[in-house]
C-alpha cells in the first residue's frame, strides 16, 4: 500500500507519520494518535461530532484527508484546557447543563470555540446559526446556547481582567457563577 | 399539586440530595473528550469486522464469492450464512419470540440486511473486503405495505414459520370491551372517526451501535464491550445462545453516547463479531457507520391507526375504538414485554375519563428492517397519545368548543385517583387540570386566541395546539411484566466503606440520563452522604447487580426505588449502631439525612460517618461487620407522568413552512431528584417530539429501497429548526413510590408531536382540514394551500 509522509502539529505536538493518502484526518486522530475525544457520527458531513480546528479554523475532520493536513497545526479537544484550568466554554457546558451522552460535545466545543473567535458577543440567533452544522440528539439545544452566553461573557471578562480563577477538581461541584459579562 | 419551588429541601446544598441541580459528576471526563465510548476501546491484536449488505429488500442469494476478498492482504476472513449454519447460529431469537436472522442462508429479507462479514487486520482493509465479496442475488418480489401484505395474493414472507402461520399476519392483540364500545359509539350523539398513520422514525443516537467481541480461548471467557441499554439480559441471552457459561461471559458498557431504545436490540453485527472472536482468537471490533445504523437497526412506530369517538353535543367523551395495522418489518423484534406484543399502547384514552373503550392491534411482516423499538417512548406510549390528542382535537373542532376548555371538562379528576381505565390500567395519581391551566397562564392562551382571530381575518395563518398527555413508566410489577421470561424488577447495591465513602452499583444503565449524579443524590437524601461522596457503577456484568436496564423510562421509578429501599436497610443498620456508640435504646434516636441524635439532646449525635467507621472498627458484639445492603425492587405498579403542552405555529402561504413560534410544557414527574437535569430531559424529549412531527420519517419506495438512510434524507433537528422550549412543572407525587418519582426521560417526546400537529390543523381547520400526518412537512401543507387556492 502506497503511503505518504505527513507532519501534523497537533495540540502542539509535532507528529511524524507515513499514512495510506485516504486516511481521512478524523482516523489519523483517533487510531494513530490515540486522541479518541474527536468523534465520528455520520459519514456524510452532517452531524459535527469530528469537528477540530485547523489552522485555527473550524474543520470536520471526517471531510478532510489526514495527507490534506501535512504542514498544518491541528487542536482537538484534547488540546483546548489549559492544564487542569478548563477552556470557559468546558466549564460553561459543565456550569450550563449543556451536553448530556457527551458524544457530541468534543465537536460542539470546538464549534462554538471557532464562533466565538468570529464573533464574541454573538446573539441567540448567531450562535444557533453558528452551532447548525452540529447535531446533538440529547439536549435540545437550549442549554448548549445558554453555555456559550456564559463562555462569551467569561472570555470578555478575561480579556479585561487578566487573571480569571477557575477553582476545577474533577466530580467536585464548583462554583457556578460565571464571571460577569463585558 | 405543589410548584416545584414549594417543596422542601432536606439535604443541604454540600448533602446535595433530592430537588439540588447538583452539577453532573460524569461531565469532567466528557467536556475534556476523555470520556470511553466502544469506539474509543481498543485492545491489544484486535482485528476489525465490516458486513457486506443487500442492495435488494427481498431476493434469493444464489451465491457468495468470496476469494478475490481473501485474496486482499490483511483480510483474514469472511463469514457467511452457511458458515453460521453447520453451527446452528444463522438464525437467533428476538426478545419479541419471533427469530430473527444473523446471517440468510438463502433469502434476504430487507435493503442493507446484513449478508457476511469481513474480518481484517484495519477498518480501512476490512471495508475493501466488503467491496471485494461478489453476491449473487435472484430479485424476489418486494411487499413493503402491511395492508397489502395481508392480501391472498401476497407472497409469504416467512415460510421458514410453522405450517399453521403461512401468512404475513404475526398477532392478534386487543384490550377493552368491543361491545360496549360498539354501544357506546352508537348512542353517540357526535361520532368522529378518522385515520391517522405514525410513521417509521429511527432514533439516531449521535453514536451508532458497535462492540469489541474478545474471546480469550486459554480462560474460556468471552468479554463483550458494547453498546447496550440492557446488558444483563444481554448476558443471559448470549449464554442460552451460545452455550458458553454465564460466568465467564462479562459484557461492559463504557459510555453511551444516546440510546433512546435504539441499543436494547441484539443486532446481527454484536453476534457477528462474538463469532469471529471465536474464529479467529482475537479481539474484534464492529462499529456500524451511520447509514448502516439509518438503515438496518430496529425502528419505531409504523403505525397505521383508525379510531372511532363517540361523544355528547356537548363534548363529552362517551367512547373509543381503535383498530391499528403495526409494520413489523421481517421480524417481530420489538422489545415489548413478552404479554404486550403492543406494547402499552391500550394507554389510549389519556388523561380522560369515560367507560368504553375497545383496541386492538394486528402486526404485519413487510420487507423491511425489524421495527418495534422504542424512539425514547415506553412501549408504544407515543402513538396512543397522539391518536388520543389528535382526536379530542378534532372534536373540539368538529362541535365548536374550544380544545383546552373540552380538555377540562373530561378530564380524569384529583379525587378519582388511583384511577381504573376501561382497558385496565390502575393510574396512580395525577392532577391534570391545574398543568393545563399552567400552560395555558404561561403562554397566554385568550391572548393568543384573539391574535389568531384578528389574524385569521387578515389571511394569516396562525394555529394552536394543546397536548395534555398521560405516560405509563416504570415497568414493571413481575406478576405482569417479564422480558424473555426475566422479570422487570431492577437492582441496586450499596457499600459504605469504613472512611464513610460509598460505592453503589445499580442494574440500569445511563446512556447520557446522568445517573452517576441522580442515584448518588437519592442515596444522600436517605443516609446524608455527601453527593461527593458517592461513586455510581453500572454496565459491568461482572460487577454490578441484575438488572433489566435503562428504556421505557424504568430507571428512577424501579432501580431509583431500589436504592433508595437498599439505603434504607442501610440505614436500619446505622440507626442499631448508632444506638450501640451513644448508648441508647434504638426508639430514643432521631434521624435527620447524616445524622443521628438523641431525642431531647441533640449535642449527642453520631454522623454516619462515624457510624460507617464503628460498622468496621466498633460494632456490638453479634451484629455482622460492614455496612451494605442490595435491594431488588418489583415495583407495584407502574407509574404514570403527565403534562400539559402548548404550541403556537406560524404557517408561511407560500412555502407551507411550519415555524413553532412558542412551545410551553408543563410537565409532572412526580418528586424531582434533580431539577436542573429533568429540565435537560425535557429539552431534549421536546426535539425528539418535534423530529417526528416536522422532519423525520423512514420512507421506503415500491422496491424496499429505503429513502432516507443517511443524515442527508433524515432530518435530524439542529439548533435553527429547535425553538427556545419554555418549561415548567407541577408536582403530584407517586403514591407508591419510595420516593414518590415518577419517571421523565421521554414524557416530552411523547407529548409534543400532537400538540404540533393539532397547533398545523388549528391553523387550517377552517380549510377543511381534519388531519395531517406528520412528519408535516411543507409539501404537505402547501399542497392543502395550494389546493384551496392560498398562496
Amino acid at each position: 500500500m502506497t503511503t505518504q509522509h505527513i507532519s501534523v502539529t497537533v495540540n502542539g505536538e509535532a507528529h511524524e507519520a507515513d499514512v495510506e493518502p485516504r486516511l481521512l484526518l478524523v482516523h489519523f486522530l483517533r487510531d494513530s494518535l490515540g486522541l479518541t475525544g474527536t468523534h465520528v457520527g455520520c459519514d456524510t458531513s452532517n452531524c459535527g461530532a469530528c469537528t477540530v480546528h485547523v489552522d485555527g479554523e473550524s474543520a470536520k475532520s471526517c471531510t478532510m484527508l489526514a495527507v490534506q493536513a501535512n504542514g498544518h497545526e491541528v487542536k482537538t479537544i484534547e488540546g483546548l484546557a489549559d492544564g487542569a484550568t478548563l477552556h470557559p466554554l468546558q466549564q460553561a457546558f459543565w456550569d450550563q447543563h449543556g451536553l448530556q451522552c457527551g458524544f457530541c460535545t468534543p465537536g460542539m466545543i470546538m464549534q462554538a470555540a471557532w464562533l466565538l473567535k468570529q464573533n464574541d458577543d454573538p446573539s441567540e440567533g448567531e450562535i444557533r446559526e453558528g452551532i447548525s452544522g452540529n447535531l446533538c440528539r440529547c439536549t435540545g439545544y437550549v442549554n448548549i446556547v445558554k453555555a456559550i452566553q456564559q463562555a462569551a461573557g467569561t472570555l470578555n471578562a478575561s480579556e479585561s481582567a487578566p487573571v480569571l480563577a477557575a477553582a476545577t477538581v474533577d466530580g467536585q461541584e464548583v462554583s457556578a457563577e460565571p464571571a460577569a459579562a463585558g | 399539586m405543589t410548584t416545584e419551588t414549594e417543596r422542601e429541601l432536606r439535604t443541604s446544598p454540600e448533602i446535595g440530595g433530592m430537588g439540588h441541580s447538583v452539577k453532573r459528576k460524569e461531565d469532567p471526563r466528557f467536556i475534556r473528550g476523555a470520556g470511553e465510548y466502544i469506539d474509543d476501546v481498543n485492545l491489544p491484536g484486535q482485528l476489525w469486522m465490516d458486513i457486506v449488505r443487500s442492495p435488494y429488500a427481498h431476493a434469493t442469494i444464489k451465491g457468495i464469492d468470496a476469494s478475490e476478498a481473501l485474496k486482499i492482504p490483511g483480510v483474514l476472513a469472511v463469514i457467511t450464512g452457511a458458515d453460521l449454519e453447520k453451527a446452528g447460529l444463522h438464525w437467533m431469537p428476538t426478545l419479541a419470540g419471533d427469530k430473527q436472522m444473523v446471517l440468510p442462508t438463502h433469502t434476504v429479507m430487507y435493503q442493507s440486511q446484513e449478508v457476511a462479514a469481513v474480518v481484517a487486520t484495519t477498518k480501512y482493509i476490512a471495508a475493501d473486503g466488503v467491496a471485494a465479496v461478489f453476491v449473487d442475488y435472484e430479485p424476489l418480489q418486494v411487499v413493503t405495505d402491511p395492508f397489502k401484505a395481508l392480501l391472498p395474493d401476497a407472497p409469504i414472507l416467512r415460510p421458514d414459520r410453522a405450517a399453521d402461520k403461512q401468512t404475513n399476519h404475526i398477532w392478534h392483540w386487543e384490550s377493552g370491551d368491543a361491545a360496549k364500545a360498539d354501544a357506546a359509539l352508537e348512542a353517540a350523539e357526535v361520532r368522529i372517526s378518522e385515520d391517522i398513520y405514525i410513521p417509521r422514525i429511527h432514533v439516531a443516537s449521535i453514536e451508532t451501535c458497535g462492540c469489541v467481541a474478545d474471546w480469550d480461548a486459554v480462560r474460556g471467557q468471552l468479554t463483550l464491550h458494547m453498546t447496550s441499554q440492557a446488558p444483563h439480559a444481554i448476558r443471559t441471552v448470549l449464554a442460552l445462545v451460545s452455550g458458553l457459561p454465564e460466568q465467564n461471559i462479562r459484557v461492559k458498557t463504557h459510555d453511551i453516547g444516546g440510546g433512546f431504545g435504539g441499543k436494547v436490540p441484539v443486532y446481527p453485527g454484536y453476534v457477528l463479531a462474538v463469532v469471529a472472536s471465536l474464529t479467529v482468537g482475537k479481539p474484534v471490533k464492529w462499529i456500524e457507520d451511520r447509514s448502516e445504523n439509518l438503515q438496518a437497526d430496529s425502528f419505531a412506530r409504523d403505525y397505521h391507526i383508525h379510531a372511532e369517538m363517540g361523544a355528547t353535543k356537548d363534548g363529552k367523551i362517551t367512547g373509543l375504538k381503535v383498530k391499528t395495522v403495526a409494520d413489523h418489518g421481517y421480524t417481530d423484534a420489538a422489545a415489548d414485554p413478552s404479554k404486550f406484543p403492543a406494547g402499552l399502547f391500550n394507554v389510549i384514552t389519556g388523561s380522560y375519563d369515560f367507560d368504553n373503550a375497545f383496541v386492538e392491534v394486528d402486526g404485519v411482516y413487510t420487507n423491511k428492517p425489524p421495527g418495534g423499538v422504542a424512539y425514547r417512548c415506553s412501549f408504544r406510549v407515543t402513538e396512543a397519545v397522539h391518536a388520543i390528542e389528535r382526536m379530542v382535537d378534532i372534536l373540539a373542532h368538529q362541535i365548536g368548543k374550544d380544545p383546552a376548555q373540552l380538555r377540562m371538562e373530561n378530564f380524569i379528576q384529583k379525587d378519582q385517583f388511583p384511577y381504573k381505565t376501561p382497558t385496565g390500567w390502575e393510574y396512580d395519581s395525577g392532577d391534570y387540570g391545574p398543568a393545563l391551566q399552567k400552560a395555558m397562564d404561561m403562554i397566554d392562551y385568550d391572548g393568543l386566541r384573539k391574535e389568531q382571530i384578528e389574524k385569521r381575518a387578515r389571511g394569516e395563518l396562525m394555529g394552536i395546539g394543546i397536548s395534555s398527555f398521560t405516560e405509563i413508566v416504570g415497568a414493571g410489577p413481575s406478576k405482569d411484566f417479564d422480558i424473555i421470561g426475566i422479570k422487570m424488577f431492577d437492582s441496586c447495591e450499596i457499600r459504605v466503606h469504613p472512611t464513610g465513602k460509598v460505592i453503589a452499583r445499580i442494574g440500569v444503565q445511563s446512556q447520557g440520563q446522568g445517573h452517576e449524579t441522580t442515584f448518588a443524590q437519592i442515596i444522600a437524601e436517605e443516609l446524608g452522604f455527601p453527593v461527593q461522596d458517592i461513586k455510581i457503577e453500572y454496565g459491568d456484568t461482572d460487577t454490578a447487580p441484575y438488572g433489566l436496564g435503562t428504556y421505557a423510562s424504568r430507571s428512577t421509578p424501579v432501580a431509583g426505588a431500589a436504592t433508595a429501599m437498599a439505603s434504607r436497610k442501610i440505614l436500619d443498620k446505622a440507626r442499631k449502631l448508632a444506638a450501640h456508640l451513644l448508648e441508647a435504646s434504638e426508639d430514643d434516636l432521631d434521624w435527620e439525612p447524616g445524622k443521628f441524635s438523641v431525642k431531647g439532646s441533640p449535642d449527642r449525635f453520631k454522623t454516619i460517618q462515624e457510624i460507617a467507621f464503628a460498622a468496621y472498627t466498633n460494632h456490638p458484639q453479634g451484629m455482622e461487620a460492614g455496612l451494605e445492603a442490595v435491594d431488588y425492587y418489583d415495583p407495584p405498579n407502574l407509574t404514570f407522568p403527565f403534562g400539559s403542552y402548548i404550541c403556537v405555529v406560524d404557517i408561511d402561504k407560500g412555502t407551507g413552512q411550519v415555524h413553532v413560534r412558542r412551545f410551553v410544557a408543563v410537565d409532572d414527574c412526580g418528586n424531582i431528584i434533580n431539577p436542573m437535569i429533568v429540565d435537560g430531559q425535557i429539552h431534549g424529549g421536546l426535539t425528539m417530539g418535534l423530529a417526528p412531527s416536522l422532519y423525520e420519517q423512514i420512507t421506503y419506495d415500491d422496491l424496499g429501497n429505503n429513502l432516507a438512510g443517511t443524515f442527508m434524507d433524515y432530518l435530524v433537528p439542529t439548533a435553527m429548526e429547535t425553538p427556545a422550549w419554555e418549561v415548567a412543572k407541577t408536582v403530584t407525587p407517586s403514591p407508591h413510590h419510595p420516593f414518590g418519582a415518577k419517571g421523565v426521560g421521554e414524557s416530552a417526546t411523547v407529548g409534543a408531536p400532537p400538540a404540533i400537529a393539532n397547533a398545523v390543523v388549528d391553523a387550517l381547520w377552517h380549510l377543511g382540514v381534519r388531519n395531517i400526518d406528520i412528519p408535516i412537512t411543507p409539501q404537505k401543507v402547501w399542497a392543502i394551500l395550494h389546493e384551496n387556492g392560498i398562496s
